[in-house]
């Protein structure tokens, strides 16, 4: 067994036992990348050199005995639209491809604090617009499962880079299921905190209303750790929430007797495939054998969720990115001579087809006229939804039900048709509306490819959501499924 | 009938401020007409006394102490500018 394919925990007890060294764990997982990135293409950049100088100054700690933060010497990948002060950060967008940032996101500098290295920054969709990551403006990235099957998006190569064992966890967001999809199509356990519980700070705004942070590990105990350490209020944020934060690891009691569990009949409907439905009602079966029960359930406005989404996500995001205008950062085109034409065309040579679609999809929202017919429209149905979430947590503990409709699926399968693509969200984009937080957890292959089960809790409550995954996870073997590179 | 004409494409474009060619004009037309005849299935939905989210949170105004702090310097400013001329960002005729 490779040293990466421990957990923090026992990685932490061999460094305490000094059977290994930071520098040992970050040549591993150097040499693991240049191995098998090649064929993943996970990695957009890499930060080699100060990785290895760091390893050593945390070598240097173990030596002398000084405090060690929580995640001690451990190697993260970042997803490439969370800033990283010196290190350049893309968005995978040709728009930033020579961005070099100026500060460290929020969870950048809580990382850095609890003594993580960050090892490089990982490929995505566009400005996270994509289920696939083949809107990357550089590269598309592969499925480790399958090479000709895509990772999943947005955080497509933060899923495959874990998944791969290019390194131990990433950082990934999730606007509409970014972190959850792809955490599925790869096999990797990902969360999407409660909307205000990590900052977005230092994100790189796609949809303010829906954008959030979160971790992508191979086991529930190492993602409650990463939760740990980036959770929890940011001033630099004014939607950060003030709220206390648990010991999430301390939710780990593998009791889930009495839970009560929703499963609603709109996320095992029209469209998801056999094997998925089949795979879910197996995790129903191992949660009931250890005392949960389980009700069908409906939440009624969930066919509505697409349309809102793209209208909000979108409506957001062209706001958002007119500050991509040539002028104080990002690419600027040479032709054009008066200031108007120099934005339009900076920004048309700039961005890919998914991402102008989107600004015009959202400008169109918001123009004149249209404004209350689309977007204050479709923020009244998101009302609609989040109530329905509300209801049913009057009654209940957590949701269950598939990640995604489909394992993942052939590269260049779905990118004719936007709408088509736009299908992949249908079971993750509810909860971005709703606020609320969700998991992805393995639950099983289908064809040899990896099936999410997806957990949905109460807003804040991700210490429910990790002890009803870790019992499934404890009970089952599916998170020791590997990919064979 | 189409619910959004190749004209209002590239008024919409110049208001994004995004140059469309003609052909990108054509292929957005017919896109985001299938989109937003999609989107329009939310007027099934009978909203008029709803109240719009624009957060989940229960966020009032979020205030802080008015205090001196030390800002991000000209250097740091113009590090990522494309053109420059004396820590001033430079860029093309305004006035004719």
């Amino acid at each position: 067994m490779s040293i990466l394919d421990k957990k923090i925990s026992e990685l932490h007890q061999l460094l305490h036992t000094k059977e290994l060294s930071v520098t040992d764990i970050v040549d591993a997982t150097f040499d693991r990348i240049h191995q098998v990135d090649g064929k993943v293409r996970a990695f957009l950049t890499l930060n080699e050199e100060f990785s290895r100088i760091k390893a050593k100054q945390l070598d240097e700690k173990l030596v002398s005995g000084a405090d060690r933060g929580l995640l001690f010497g451990m190697p993260i990948g970042i997803k490439d639209n969370i800033v990283t002060k010196g290190i350049r950060t893309t968005c995978a967008s040709r728009i930033l491809e020579n961005f070099e940032p100026i500060y460290d996101a929020t969870v950048v500098e809580r990382l850095n604090n609890a003594d993580t290295i960050t090892i490089g920054k990982l490929n995505m969709d566009e400005f996270a617009m994509g289920s696939s990551n083949e809107n990357s403006g550089f590269h598309p990235t592969h499925n480790p499962w399958d090479l000709s099957c895509v990772p999943g998006g947005s955080s497509g190569a933060s899923a495959a880079s874990v998944s791969a064992g290019e390194v131990l966890f990433s950082l990934g967001s999730d606007t509409g299921g970014s972190i959850r999809q792809p955490a599925a199509f790869c096999g990797v356990v990902g969360l999407k905190p409660t909307y205000g519980l990590v900052s977005r700070y230092g994100l790189v705004a796609f949809a303010s209303s829906l954008d959030q942070i979160g971790p992508i590990t191979r086991t529930v105990e190492d993602n409650a750790y990463l939760l740990q350490a980036i959770a929890g209020n940011d001033p630099m944020d004014s939607t950060s929430a003030k709220v206390d934060i648990p010991d999430y690891l301390a939710s780990f009691t593998g009791d889930v007797n009495g839970l009560k569990i929703a499963v609603p009949k709109e996320y095992l409907g029209e469209g998801v495939q056999p094997d998925v439905k089949e795979r879910v009602m197996e995790a129903l079966k191992v949660l009931e054998g250890l005392g949960a029960t389980w009700e069908e359930v409906s939440l009624p406005h969930s066919r509505y969720a697409l349309a809102t989404y793209y209208l909000l996500s979108s409506s957001e995001a062209s706001a958002n990115l007119s500050r991509f205008d040539g002028v104080r950062y990002g690419l600027r085109s040479d032709n054009s001579d008066n200031l108007i034409e120099m934005y339009k065309q900076s920004r048309s040579e700039g961005f890919g087809e998914e991402v102008k679609r989107r600004i015009m999809l959202g400008t169109f929202a918001l123009s004149s006229g249209y404004y209350d017919a689309y977007y204050k429209k479709a923020q009244k149905v998101r009302t609609l939804i989040k109530e329905d979430f509300t209801n049913i947590f009057e009654k209940y503990d957590v949701i269950i039900g598939p990640t995604a409709p489909s394992a993942s699926f052939k590269c260049g399968s779905m990118t004719k048709d936007p709408l088509t693509m736009y299908m992949n969200d249908i079971l993750t984009i509810p909860v971005n509306l709703a606020g609320v937080p969700a998991i992805s957890v393995p639950c099983g292959l289908s064809d040899g490819l990896p099936i999410g089960l997806q957990i949905i809790g109460k807003h804040f409550d991700e210490s429910t959501i990790y002890r009803v995954a870790h019992a499934f996870e404890q009970a089952t073997e599916h998170h020791k499924a590997k990919p064979k590179l | 009938m189409s619910r959004i004409s190749k004209d209002q494409v590239k008024h919409v474009a110049h208001l994004a401020r995004l140059a469309v060619t003609e052909e990108e004009a054509e292929m957005l037309t017919e896109q985001l007409d299938k989109i937003i005849g999609f989107a329009e299935e939310l007027n099934e939905l009978d909203t008029d006394y709803v109240e719009p989210t624009t957060h989940v949170l229960e966020l009032k105004n979020v205030l802080r102490e008015d205090e001196v702090r030390n800002s991000v310097s000209v250097d740091e400013a113009m590090k990522n500018a494309p053109a420059q001329k004396d820590g001033q960002f430079k860029v093309p005729n305004i006035l004719e």
